[in-house]
């Protein structure tokens, strides 16, 4: 018993994911201001805003429904620290395999899309239900295109299992290969589940002001912010578990580390694309999502039916 | 979605300056705009009627930070007209010289702010980076970085020594190699041709019947530059292009501004090897003969109009500024409807809008009679505090703020 | 050739080379020589002519007198522009700019200085 509430709240669970999200959020910030030929924030950057954000007024208005209006942010963060436990990070064993894990993952990373749509909707302001119509017609686009490209390698492997997925790549590593079209995919639906440029809409700072955020201050911002950090750690972790499933070592500590690497490489991918696009307008974002990441997702899935076929021959 | 109304200002992150445009959405597309303006009105024209000739050069200056030296050297080439002055040659070369420059970093700052509209934060960052080359000749050779205060009436205030003509050289080597990158970068990046193209149309026929004037206007094909069309200092004697682009459209504005920074390279090039040597300055006399005198400067946003009434002593009678964005915002409505919400902020900035030179009282017109009304100091001084009375607030005890009143 | 992520070579090579900003203010600012900052006054060379307080356009500059020829210069920090138009019409140059412009203070009284 205690050793299940220690690996939920401290290892891997609440205060890990916490630290980690808030140092690859400054590994994120440092890069991009670096690919910019700038020096960047200080280390303590991520955790000074959100102690900041905390220690400030936090103004519900007057008209939006206030018991909603507070306590959205605390779903927001509590699905995507529960999906973090389910996504294998020292070895080929996640803390609670179960069969159909991958497809739960998936659901609660849908949660904090609809918390920040309801976020929106409910502050009853113009600029915020702008972005949370925004939120709901960019997630519209990208959902199909992320959900195909990372079932594609689970259906390779047979299994719905995030760890079995692991496993299976593991004992067959050169097949990874044929996912390379379904990662790029993943990789830039990803970047539109977590809103940041080109697909930052939403959000977009100089069009509607705060967007779906607009009305949020204080230590309900701080939450959202937060809840933002998670989702970046744990889409990286998915997509890191999901398309680079090698080299991972017996020994558990090395495979954390490998682990760490593998997210370094995901999240650095994720800054570069930041760094190099502009912000797209809505009609082109849905446009470039169902013309040309849909399609090359069931290419995808296509590839790896094939391949699965051909490998039980 | 049914219709909303939605506001654009006055402070919004879109902005760099306050004005209130007031959209009416239907979805994501515009279906009506109007604009309201006076949001940053300062009162320079009266306040330069109390300040001598001399110290309104350094107010009218700070009408805005960004072109700065069009206004100062236009308002000062009406004064020169005024007291029939003959300016020394060097003079001239070194106003033109610091035009251009502040004509590079107008149109490089324009570039990073037109990243930032669109989300494209690091071109915002390299055009700065590179703007800070310039803004550091700036401050090498006249002492300041923004508002530089070059101009006095008869002449510039400082020299340039041949070393820092060396430096200045040098630096456009190293800029002109970045613009070059720009240029490249604009028409080649997919997501910003995808978000410049298509938006904020003005075609030739209302771009002349608004009144546009500057990049605006020579985006949509037409090659009007003052500089060319009735040259003042040494323009004439200067050998440059005038930048044109058929495009119509935000792009094309884009392409006329990085090809102008290439152009202005030239021309400073040329004035720093054409320069002639000999004095800087003529004595100018502290009052000034009455007349009426009229210039114009082709300022980086487009044609900047300066007026002067004199009346023989040592203050000017009226002083009026037409600054190009006035009538560039004629466009803006006409621009802007039918577009999305989203085309909005980077339509706005592609008419490079600087509104703290937009903001000049046209006419007072009082809103329940329709009638025109003229004010003096002191009517307009009794109308404010009777009308802040009524919202229960007393001025009337306040003392002046100023020594002479 | 239009296609998505032109400027990616750039950047990488941006990732070696030297930041183009500074950790100011725990790395000093540079400025040019002939920077217009806040202004240093000779009493030896003041005659008391007050053209400077004439020409001021923002009216920053007080002359007073101490003793008989002698006489002190006293700066109102927020009010002056740095324009420089006083060190220009000064007939005994006894006014210059200096290269202070870290000036920022948190009480208005600390801006009228005697200089």
């Amino acid at each position: 018993m205690a050793l299940t509430l220690f690996y939920i709240l401290i290892f891997p669970g609440f205060l890990f994911l916490s630290v980690i999200s808030l140092v690859f959020e400054l590994i994120d910030r440092r890069l991009y201001a670096r690919l910019q030929n700038r020096v960047g924030p200080p280390w303590f950057q991520p955790l000074a805003d959100f102690i900041k954000l905390l220690s400030k007024e936090s103004i519900v208005p007057k008209e939006a429904d206030s018991r909603i209006f507070r306590i959205i942010p605390v779903f927001a963060l509590a699905a995507t620290a529960t999906a973090f436990m389910y996504i294998p990070m020292w070895g080929l064993k996640s803390l609670y395999p179960f069969s159909g894990d991958l497809i739960v993952v998936l659901y609660f990373l849908t949660i904090p899309t609809l918390t920040f749509f309801l976020a929106g909707w409910f502050s009853s302001s113009l600029y915020a239900e702008l972005g949370a119509i925004r939120v709901m017609t960019q997630f519209f686009a990208y959902e199909v295109p992320l959900y195909m490209s990372i079932l594609g390698p689970a259906l390779l492997a047979g299994t719905w299992s995030i760890s079995g997925v692991t496993n299976y790549y593991h004992m067959h590593p050169l097949i990874a290969l044929v996912n390379i079209p379904g990662l790029v995919v993943a990789l830039f639906a990803t970047q539109g589940k977590l809103e940041r440029v080109p697909f930052d809409i939403p959000d977009a700072e100089t069009e509607i002001v705060g967007g779906t955020f607009t009305e949020y201050s204080g230590r309900f911002l701080a939450l959202f912010r937060m809840a933002i950090d998670f989702e970046l750690v744990v889409m990286s972790a998915l997509i890191a578990a999901v398309f680079f499933p090698v080299f991972i070592p017996s020994n558990p500590i090395l495979g954390f580390l490998v682990f760490l690497v593998k997210l370094l490489i995901v999240v650095f991918l994720l800054t570069l694309m930041r760094t190099a696009l502009a912000r797209l307008r809505i009609d082109q974002m849905i446009n470039f999502c169902w013309k040309v990441l849909a399609p090359f997702s069931l290419l995808q899935i296509l590839i790896d039916l094939i391949v699965r076929g051909v490998i039980k021959a | 979605m049914g219709k909303m109304v939605i506001p654009l200002g006055p402070q919004h992150p879109a902005l760099e300056e306050p004005e209130s445009f007031s959209l009416l959405l239907q979805g994501e597309r515009v279906a009506a705009a109007t604009v309201a303006l006076g949001y940053n009105h300062r009162g320079m024209e009266k306040a330069c009627e109390s300040r001598t000739y001399i110290q309104n050069i350094y107010l009218l200056e700070r009408i805005c930070g960004i072109c700065s030296h069009s206004h100062s050297t236009c308002y000062v080439q009406t004064v020169e007209m005024l007291a029939g002055l003959e300016i020394p040659k060097r003079a001239l070369y070194l106003r033109a010289l610091i035009g251009e420059l502040e004509r590079i970093h107008s149109h490089l700052l324009w570039l990073g702010v037109a990243g930032h509209e669109i989300g494209f934060m690091t071109l915002f960052m390299y055009a700065w980076k590179d703007r800070e080359v310039v803004l550091d000749i700036l401050e090498m050779l006249t002492g300041n970085r923004i508002n530089y205060g070059m101009n006095t009436i008869g002449g510039v205030r400082r020299d340039i020594t041949p070393d820092q003509a060396q430096d200045v050289l040098k630096c456009l080597d190293v800029l002109e190699e970045r613009t070059a990158y720009y240029a490249k970068l604009v028409t080649e990046e997919r997501t910003i041709v995808n978000r410049l193209s298509g938006v904020g149309i003005l075609l030739k026929e209302d771009g002349l019947r608004f009144g546009a004037t500057g990049p605006v206007l020579r985006a949509a094909g037409v090659a009007m530059d003052i500089r060319k069309d009735d040259p003042y200092g040494i323009y004439a004697d200067l050998d440059f292009n005038v930048a044109t682009d058929e495009h119509a459209d935000v792009y094309g504005r884009a392409i006329v501004r990085v090809t102008e920074l290439i152009e202005s390279y030239k021309i400073c090039r040329q004035v720093i090897k054409e320069m002639p040597d000999g004095p800087i300055v003529v004595k100018a006399p502290s009052k000034i003969p009455a007349g009426e005198a009229f210039s114009r400067y082709e300022a980086p946003r487009g044609e900047d109009i300066h007026y002067t009434r004199s009346n023989g002593t040592d203050k000017p009678d009226r002083v009026k500024v037409r600054a190009p964005t006035l009538a560039n915002l004629a466009a803006i409505t006409h621009m802007i409807e039918g577009g999305y919400l989203a085309d909005v902020p980077i339509i706005i900035a592609a008419i490079d809008p600087c509104f703290s030179c937009t903001d000049r009282m046209i006419k007072v017109i009082d809103s329940s009679s329709g009638r025109e009304n003229i004010f003096d100091w002191a009517g307009l001084r009794k109308y404010s505090m009777e009308w802040y009375s009524k919202q229960g607030i007393d001025f009337k005890n306040m003392n002046a703020f100023r020594k002479e009143d | 050739m239009k296609s998505v992520g032109r400027i990616v070579p750039y950047l990488l090579s941006m990732l070696v080379k030297k930041p183009n900003t500074i950790m100011y203010p725990f790395v000093p600012a540079v400025v040019a020589d002939d920077f217009r900052g806040a202004l240093k006054f000779d009493k030896e060379k003041c005659i008391g002519c007050k053209i400077c307080e004439r020409v001021c356009p923002s009216d920053a500059i007080e002359i007073e007198k101490v003793a008989d020829k002698q006489f002190k210069a006293i700066v109102l920090m927020d009010k002056c522009i740095f324009c420089g138009q006083c060190v220009d019409s000064c007939p005994k140059d006894a006014l210059e700019n200096t290269k202070n412009f870290e000036l920022a203070s948190l009480n208005r009284e600390s801006m009228r200085v005697e200089i």
